[in-house]
């Protein structure tokens, strides 16, 4: 094979192997996903057994028992809210009326949030991290 | 001093669109004073955003409360150096700072290449003062730094106490001084673009800036996983938190960059890759610049929620086009002076590895704007955690350690089997029988990290072989001792055996990485003094509770520490005794009552650290304050109905607060602790300072060799090829 | 006081970047320009000769490969050396 044709091989195997690994990568990013919802959203809907990425603000008045933390989620701007139970430690910024992230799987009626999966937003602005157990 | 600052940002923006006119005027009719004009114009900017920050840290130093953003990042309980720091802190603060480092950079390269490089010079000259007119304009119309507070509190609001941390205050600076480096390399590629002068000379003209701001960003993004080990209470370095991807896709597409461009030196080949790499670097800096203060990705749904959001998105789409269209419309130029010869040639292993840190950054792009994505896709938002991440960028990290390790040692055009074999097969002997002995003592439970320990291994081995060979070279051509022949070696190499080194330290980094990811020991469990956890090998035992009030250096009270004393200790022995504290900064807000307001402010975790060669003992307590509680509602409920003055007041309340820590010290509820013991983390920090160093040794500049005045005529008259200062 | 200050540096400004519009002597920066971009790229050539031979010695180049290119390499140093002469001596 001379050189030229050569390389235009080589050229179509690294394009097609690119290809096939950038097919790859968004596939298993769709399914390796987890969709977000608010607490209004996740109280319409929810799956059981699948994973969300719930957000919203803490509501005043959780409680702890042991290592577990028992807190409700409300919408940011709404009256939904729904209760959740978290075992770990929380982050340090973690307050009522902080807003939070936390991937959660309905269990009856409540939600159980993954473990380490709970960021609360610091409360500034401009932040340079945010913060997460 | 306030109208001052903003008449000096309102300068710098007038002498940047100046600095551009002068500039482009210059070039187009050749007339070189307007040229100079502009040049200068860039030092004018950087003398009066100088002078403008300057009045920005005065103020904060003084605590001058009549400055809006004073009060909002600082008080006057924060200590001097975290007074001085608190500037970048802000949003309006920070931006200030990287115009400052940016016509800083400009002025200082402008400077240095006055003389040369005079066709691209003016383009360069105004893309960077373009970038000058951006964050100026932002400066100006969008986010003041100069706002006036009226009427001026008496007290600031404080800095956050997670930012109270000297990492967290160097962080931002080395991380803009990256960014704003790779506008140097970027401007001059576009400026050669426009001038079709596409030969080496801009890369060599702009290489130290380059490596410079190779070496600040990748500081700042190591800086900050350090603090997130040592402060945060998570107890990881890495999360692939959008913020911290930011940071690392300008780098990764750097590195290649600089690695590809030696081919282009040495073979005139990758052209179009290096145009297109610096460009995306370009890009990717302000992209993460962005993502960090627009809030598009941490708080969803919001990207009104900033006002910076639409003006970076337009320059960020600016550079996209416009780097498109130049390199698109000069791809004639961009043509490869010669092909590649064989996929085993130090071309290809460039190649492959520009490639592959492409591919990396790929990755780490499309993970981070996933929920953009899928939004626009499928209309729901979704994202992808860590796991997804590590999936491919593992793969993809086992793959540039092994080219590490190939690249250095791998011959030109073409390597020959004896080649090969001469150069790879004591290193690639050394990567399998550390393999081995690895696997035979157990680590074959986690392959992609034993897989890591033999590559590192490999590069080690190859760096090691290289500098044996180079040592012996020397010592042919001078007849030095050993050690001598070494020094002069590496002074004489820099750029090549700094990389060396730089690869040397990326490969224990790595090895640190799988260690500490793979064999982790983790345990998170509640408490009460007396009683003991095991995590890995260790017991570690809640001896004793702490409590304890902290002033500052005014006097008034800073924050309120529980925590407790831990024993470590392994078959017996003990290995450390460790505290770790939470503590409780008191909040301003006025709602709350005078005791609470201590415990419903901030909080940081004070963590554990017992570092150690072999591994690290990690600990963080969640204290149970809740128990306080009645205590702390009485007390408001006391303070709020007495009728006493402040000196009363402070006094009293110092008891109370004294009260409340000697109860919690006397019978403490259990509190929750994190405990983790991780393996060779502290070779992460030893890898990257090694790394670091062999960064610094690439950029110093190489000694001024005796200048023999050798001329063309004396070496035609001798008939001989011209002595080359050794 | 502010004003003052602000306009200090108005002038100071345009005091500096008028500068080179008001001066002459255009043609002595030509030549020191010449002579640093050809100064420059002799180092370069220096180096890359260097690299070679060590590239070489180090079992990364062949010998036929290296013989080419140190060849090439110095034809295109004394080519630049050529040209410096040609600049007339300079200021050292």
């Amino acid at each position: 094979m001379d050189p030229s044709r050569k390389r235009k091989v080589r050229f179509v195997v690294a394009l097609s192997v690119a290809v096939l690994l950038a097919g790859a990568l968004v596939y298993t990013s769709f399914s390796a996903s987890s969709e977000a919802r608010t607490p209004s959203q996740l109280m319409t809907s929810s799956e059981k057994g699948k994973v969300y990425k719930l957000t919203g603000k803490v509501e005043p008045g959780y409680t702890r028992k042991g290592t577990t933390t028992y807190f409700r989620v409300r919408d940011r701007a709404g009256k939904g809210s729904v209760p959740v139970s978290y075992d770990g430690t929380l982050p340090d910024p973690f307050r009522e009326g902080r807003e939070v992230i936390v991937s959660v799987r309905r269990q009856g009626e409540g939600f159980v949030g993954e473990k380490g999966s709970l960021i609360t937003k610091c409360p500034s602005k401009f932040t340079a991290e945010q913060n997460k157990t | 001093m306030l109208i001052a600052g903003k008449a000096c940002l309102i300068l710098v923006l007038a002498t940047s669109l100046y600095g551009i006119a002068a500039s482009l005027y210059g070039a187009r009719t050749g007339r070189r004073e307007w040229v100079a004009s502009g040049r200068r114009a860039v030092y004018a900017v950087a003398a009066t955003t100088a002078l403008a920050f300057v009045i920005l840290e005065a103020a904060f130093l003084r605590s001058d409360f009549g400055f809006t953003l004073v009060t909002t990042h600082s008080s006057t309980t924060t200590p001097a150096f975290y007074r001085a720091t608190a500037v970048w802190s802000s949003q309006e603060g920070s931006l200030l700072l990287w115009l400052l480092l940016l016509s800083l950079w400009s002025s200082l390269i402008l400077f240095l290449t006055r003389r040369r490089l005079r066709e691209i010079a003016p383009y360069a000259t105004a893309v960077l003062l373009g970038f000058a007119v951006f964050f100026a304009a932002v400066l100006v119309f969008l986010e003041t730094p100069f706002q006036q507070a009226s009427p001026a509190p008496a007290e600031g609001m404080g800095l956050n106490p997670l930012l109270r941390h000297p990492s967290m205050m160097i962080h931002p600076p080395m991380l803009y001084s990256g960014y704003t480096l790779f506008a140097v390399p970027f401007a001059f590629a576009v400026g050669a673009l426009i001038t079709r002068r596409l030969n080496a000379d801009w890369i060599r003209g702009t290489r130290p800036f380059t490596l410079a701001a190779w070496f600040f960003l990748g500081v700042g993004i190591v800086l900050g996983a350090r603090w997130s080990y040592s402060e945060l209470g998570w107890g990881g370095y890495w999360a692939w938190d959008p913020v911290e991807n930011a940071s690392l896709m300008p780098w990764l597409t750097g590195t290649a960059f600089l690695h590809s461009v030696m081919i282009q030196e040495r073979r005139g080949m990758l052209k179009i890759w290096n145009v297109s790499l610096v460009l995306a670097t370009g890009v990717l800096a302000i992209l993460g610049t962005f993502l960090v203060r627009s809030g598009i990705l941490d708080s969803i749904h919001a990207f009104g929620a900033s006002t910076l959001g639409v003006p970076f998105l337009a320059l960020i789409v600016t550079m996209i086009v416009g780097s498109i269209v130049l390199v698109a419309s000069r791809a004639s130029d961009l043509r490869s002076d010669h092909k590649l010869d064989s996929l085993l040639s130090r071309e290809s292993v460039f190649l492959l590895n520009n490639l592959v840190l492409v591919a990396m950054c790929f990755v780490i792009f499309w993970g981070t704007f996933f929920p953009l994505i899928s939004e626009a896709i499928t209309g729901e938002e979704a994202s992808v955690g860590p796991p997804w991440f590590d999936q491919y960028t593992v793969p993809l990290a086992l793959m540039l350690v092994l080219l590490s390790g190939i690249g250095p040692v791998i011959a030109w055009r073409r390597a020959t089997a004896s080649n090969l074999r001469r150069n790879l097969l004591k290193p690639a002997l050394a990567g399998l029988v550390v393999l081995a002995v690895l696997a035979a003592l157990g680590a074959a439970s986690e392959p992609a990290a034993l897989l890591m320990f033999g590559l590192g291994a490999f590069v080690l081995a190859a760096v090691s072989q290289e500098l044996w060979r180079g040592v012996r070279a020397r010592r042919a051509m001078s007849g030095d001792a050993a050690p001598r022949a070494l020094v002069q070696l590496v002074r004489r190499n820099r750029r090549r055996y700094g990389g060396y080194l730089v690869h040397a330290g990326v490969s224990v980094l790595f090895i640190g990485i799988a260690a500490s990811s793979s064999f982790q020991d983790e345990k998170e469990v509640l408490l009460k003094p007396g009683q003991t956890a095991t995590v890995g090998a260790y017991e570690v035992t809640y001896v004793k509770p702490t409590a304890d009030l902290k002033a500052a250096p005014n006097g008034r009270l800073e924050k309120i520490d529980f925590g407790a004393r831990l024993r470590v200790t392994r078959d017996g022995e003990k290995v450390a005794d460790m505290t770790t504290v939470k503590s409780y900064f008191p909040s301003l807000a006025p709602f709350l009552g005078p005791i609470s307001r201590f415990f419903e402010g901030e909080a940081t975790s004070e963590v554990g650290l017992q570092a150690g060669w072999r591994r690290d003992i990690w600990t963080a307590i969640a204290p149970d304050i809740g128990s306080l509680r009645p205590r702390i509602e009485e007390g408001d409920k006391v303070f709020s109905g007495a009728n006493l003055s402040p000196e009363q007041r402070d006094a009293f309340l110092g008891q109370a607060l004294t009260g409340l820590t000697r109860s919690y010290a006397n019978d403490p509820p259990p509190a929750t602790f994190r405990l983790i013991v991780s393996p060779m983390v502290t070779w992460i920090w030893i890898g990257a300072l090694i790394a670091f160093l062999g960064g610094l040794i690439a950029l110093w500049p190489p000694p001024r060799g005796a200048r023999s005045r050798v001329t063309a005529g004396y070496a035609a008259k001798v008939g001989r090829e011209v002595r080359i200062p050794a | 006081m502010d004003l003052l200050l602000v306009l200090v540096v108005v002038a100071l400004i345009a005091l500096l970047v008028s500068a080179p519009l008001r001066r002459r002597g255009a043609l002595e920066e030509e030549e020191s320009a010449e002579r640093a971009e050809l100064e420059a790229a002799r180092d370069a050539k220096y180096r890359e000769i260097r690299d070679a031979e060590l590239d070489h010695r180090t079992g990364k180049l062949s010998d036929a490969d290296w013989r080419a290119q140190d060849r090439a390499l110095r034809a295109e140093a004394v080519d630049i050396l050529r040209r410096l002469d040609e600049l007339g001596p300079g200021e050292d």
